[in-house]
């Protein structure tokens, strides 16, 4: 498991880059940038938060990790550890009226909108108490007063889906748009295409987030993608499309917020590829074998939680001290969590058919 | 039949203005079978949507809309391109409501004309209503008659659930009496199509007329059978029919589709588990052959459902 408490001696960090990196820049980047240009705009506060969200992820995640090995988690199991900085920066961004959407790997999709980590521990224990009263499961998370409109276990399934919630919000003129959030392995399936087509052809007020964490399973991207670059994607259906240090909360910050800026200025669909790294197995028990050693340790450097905690202590006067106290009001609120879920009922068995149809 | 759709679909979209259609050719075409000709000058290419030819996009976009407050009717050409979009029908619209413990609705309506016998060969002639129906989650209906198809589209547009609105296109031509006032069928129960004493008949959608004419040609030779339309698939509703089998204790079931694992298998099924102790005889199933449909004319009927099949199914029983 990865720590949040990595000690760097001396980093340095550049500041101000004005030039857009390219994927592969940002893959082999030796410094991270941080923010990209327009880091410095940006609240102490704000930082401080996304802080906060992306350990909470984190130790979520790691907690996710010893209830399933309790035997207190079934099914299928996708962390997002490594991936923080995209779900948290990205939805930090989102205006009042716009919606998520993403596929099974939404545990830090649905806490960045805020869904209290409770219920969804409770979900992932198949608790009545669960954020989807536990018929959905870790894959199939929602929050729909907070527009989070779920995870879901089809790749590329709900590509479409959010091209629809899309299109509610332009038919009902609204200034609303969508995070649809995918992995790079779903741009290789028809509902990818068919749905970025249609959302330029209809306009569609969507930015289409790909979270390229250089594998589908175990499959790295240039063994499965006839361009390794997802960005270039975009350009088929003539929609801009920007590369994205999603290991920098504050380049994907500033990135969607310009991206969601286009689509409200009525330039349409927007694209975005953010370049990550998962941490951990695609989910429980994966052997691994497709990746080398040394190959992870690399990209650990680069932790998402390790780089905007440098920013924090290099920039913004900020002491460990700070950073700690923050740790450790997120591990009391992971423990009451896991309290809330153990403790709650597992849904009655009666209730097998309730909401088959809205109208029984 | 295709006024009574063109009219329901028309006055759900004076109604309420959540309700829009899309799909291929629907709009400046007129809809390939003519059911919107007239729409998209009437409504604007905002509620009159054309679509690229992308149909889990279809499917997938019409679930979602429908999800964040519209009430879409997205129509697939026909039934046999639904295949494309099935994950996004049956994975998907279908499973929303219930995965996400009712907190999210899904009230789309997909509207597929289907069938065969018109020598469209065998990719362009499935009849697969009994495909959709073995889910719960999605409303499977598929209306016979005019008034029947203008009173279910309205409530299949107005339900809260998905609904998969099957139109046999064969049935596009079929005449019958419409009411001027507004009024509704309900999704959810079958009905009675004719009376009779002596074998129950049960089918639905193009099985209707065929076994019409088989009761025409029956009744002249003093035999009676009584006629369920079960209008429904998904849910079943089989009270009338179990009703009359409790009567006439004999009973056929009509199909299109083919009757391998078809509906026939089912309703069979559920008489004998309710009502075995009013078993006279074996109950019999005429369906499609189980054989892909073929191109030419006679080998393609030979292997749909006619009256004379029918007729001879009654008199086996009888
Ligand atoms: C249509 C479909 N095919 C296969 C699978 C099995 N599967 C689940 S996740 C996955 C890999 C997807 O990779 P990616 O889109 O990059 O997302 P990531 O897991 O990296 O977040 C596969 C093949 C599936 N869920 N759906
Ligand atoms: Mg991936």
């Amino acid at each position: 498991m990865a720590t949040t408490k990595k000690k760097k001696a001396a980093p340095k960090t550049k500041k101000a880059a004005s030039k857009e990196l390219t994927a592969e820049e940002i893959r082999h980047a030796d410094e991270r940038e941080v923010g990209v240009g327009r880091a410095g705009d940006i609240p102490r506060e704000n930082l401080m938060d996304w802080y906060r969200q992306m350990v909470l992820i984190r130790k979520f995640e790691q907690s996710c990790s010893e209830q399933y090995q309790l035997g207190k988690i079934g099914g299928f199991l996708h962390l997002y550890i490594g991936q923080e900085a995209i779900a948290v920066g990205s939805i930090a961004a989102r205006g009042a009226n716009d919606h998520v959407i993403t596929a099974y790997r939404d545990h830090g999709h649905a806490l960045a909108v805020g869904s209290e980590t409770g219920p969804v521990m409770a979900e992932l224990m198949g608790k009545v108490t669960g954020v989807s009263g536990g018929r959905g499961g870790s894959m199939h998370l929602c929050d729909v007063p907070r527009r989070f409109w779920g995870g879901y276990a089809v790749v590329g399934g709900h590509v479409p889906l959010g091209a629809g919630i899309a299109l509610a919000e332009q038919y009902k003129g609204t200034d609303g748009a969508v995070l649809c959030y995918m992995g790079d392995g779903s741009t290789n399936i028809g509902y990818f295409h068919e749905s970025l087509n249609l959302a330029k052809v209809w306009n569609l007020p969507v930015v289409w987030i790909v979270e390229n964490n250089q594998y589908g399973m175990g499959t790295a991207v240039d063994r499965a993608s006839a361009t390794p670059e997802m960005v270039t994607k975009a350009s088929g259906y003539d929609m801009e499309a920007h590369v994205v240090d999603g290991m920098s909360v504050c380049d994907v910050y500033w990135k969607t917020t310009d991206a969601l800026k286009r689509v409200r200025a009525g330039e349409g669909p927007q694209f975005l590829e953010m370049i990550t790294y998962r941490f951990e197995g695609h989910s429980m028990g994966d052997p691994l074998r497709y990746r080398s050693k040394e190959e992870v340790v690399k990209w650990r450097d680069d932790d998402p939680i390790g780089v905007i905690e440098r920013r924090l202590i290099e920039q913004e006067n900020c002491t460990q001290e700070e950073l700690d106290a923050i740790d450790d009001q997120v591990e009391v609120e992971m423990a009451a969590a896991v309290k809330f879920a153990d403790e709650s009922p597992e849904p009655g068995l009666d209730t097998l058919y309730d909401h088959i149809f809205v109208e029984n | 039949m295709r006024q009574a759709l063109s009219d329901a679909l028309r006055e759900e979209m004076l109604r309420d203005e959540n309700v829009f259609i899309m799909g291929e050719e629907i709009g400046v075409w007129g809809g390939t079978y003519a059911v919107t000709r007239g729409f998209y000058d009437e409504f604007g290419e905002r509620r009159v949507r054309d679509t690229p030819i992308s149909e889990m996009a279809i499917g997938g976009a019409a679930a979602g809309a429908a999800m964040n407050g519209l009430r879409p009717v997205a129509e697939f050409m026909t039934i046999n391109f639904a295949f494309v979009a099935f994950d996004a029908i049956i994975n998907h619209a279908a499973k929303v409501h219930y995965m996400f413990n009712g907190n999210i609705k899904c009230p789309v309506v997909f509207r597929a004309p289907g069938g065969g016998g018109r020598q469209l060969g065998a990719t362009h002639s499935h009849t697969p209503d009994v495909i959709f129906a073995h889910f719960p989650g999605l409303r499977v209906v598929s209306p016979a008659t005019p008034y029947d198809a203008k009173g279910m589209l309205k409530s299949a547009i107005r339900s809260d659930d998905p609904v998969m609105f099957i139109e046999h296109a064969t049935l596009y031509q079929e005449r019958g009496e419409v009411p001027e006032e507004e009024y509704l069928v309900p999704l959810d129960k079958s009905d009675k199509k004719r009376d009779g004493s002596d074998v129950t008949i049960v089918t639905y959608a193009q099985g209707l007329p065929v076994s019409m004419e088989a009761a025409d040609k029956l009744s002249k030779e003093g035999i009676e059978v009584e006629i369920i339309d079960l209008r429904s698939l998904q849910p079943l509703d089989l009270s009338l029919a179990l009703e009359s089998f409790k009567k006439t204790n004999k009973a056929v079931v009509v199909e299109e589709g083919h009757g391998t694992y078809g509906i026939g298998a089912e309703i069979v099924a559920q008489i004998q588990e309710h009502a075995f102790d009013y078993l006279d005889a074996p109950i019999k199933r005429v369906a499609q052959k189980q054989a892909p449909l073929p191109y030419a004319r006679e080998l393609e009927q030979s292997a749909l459902i006619n009256p004379d099949r029918v007729v001879a199914a009654v008199k086996e029983v009888l």
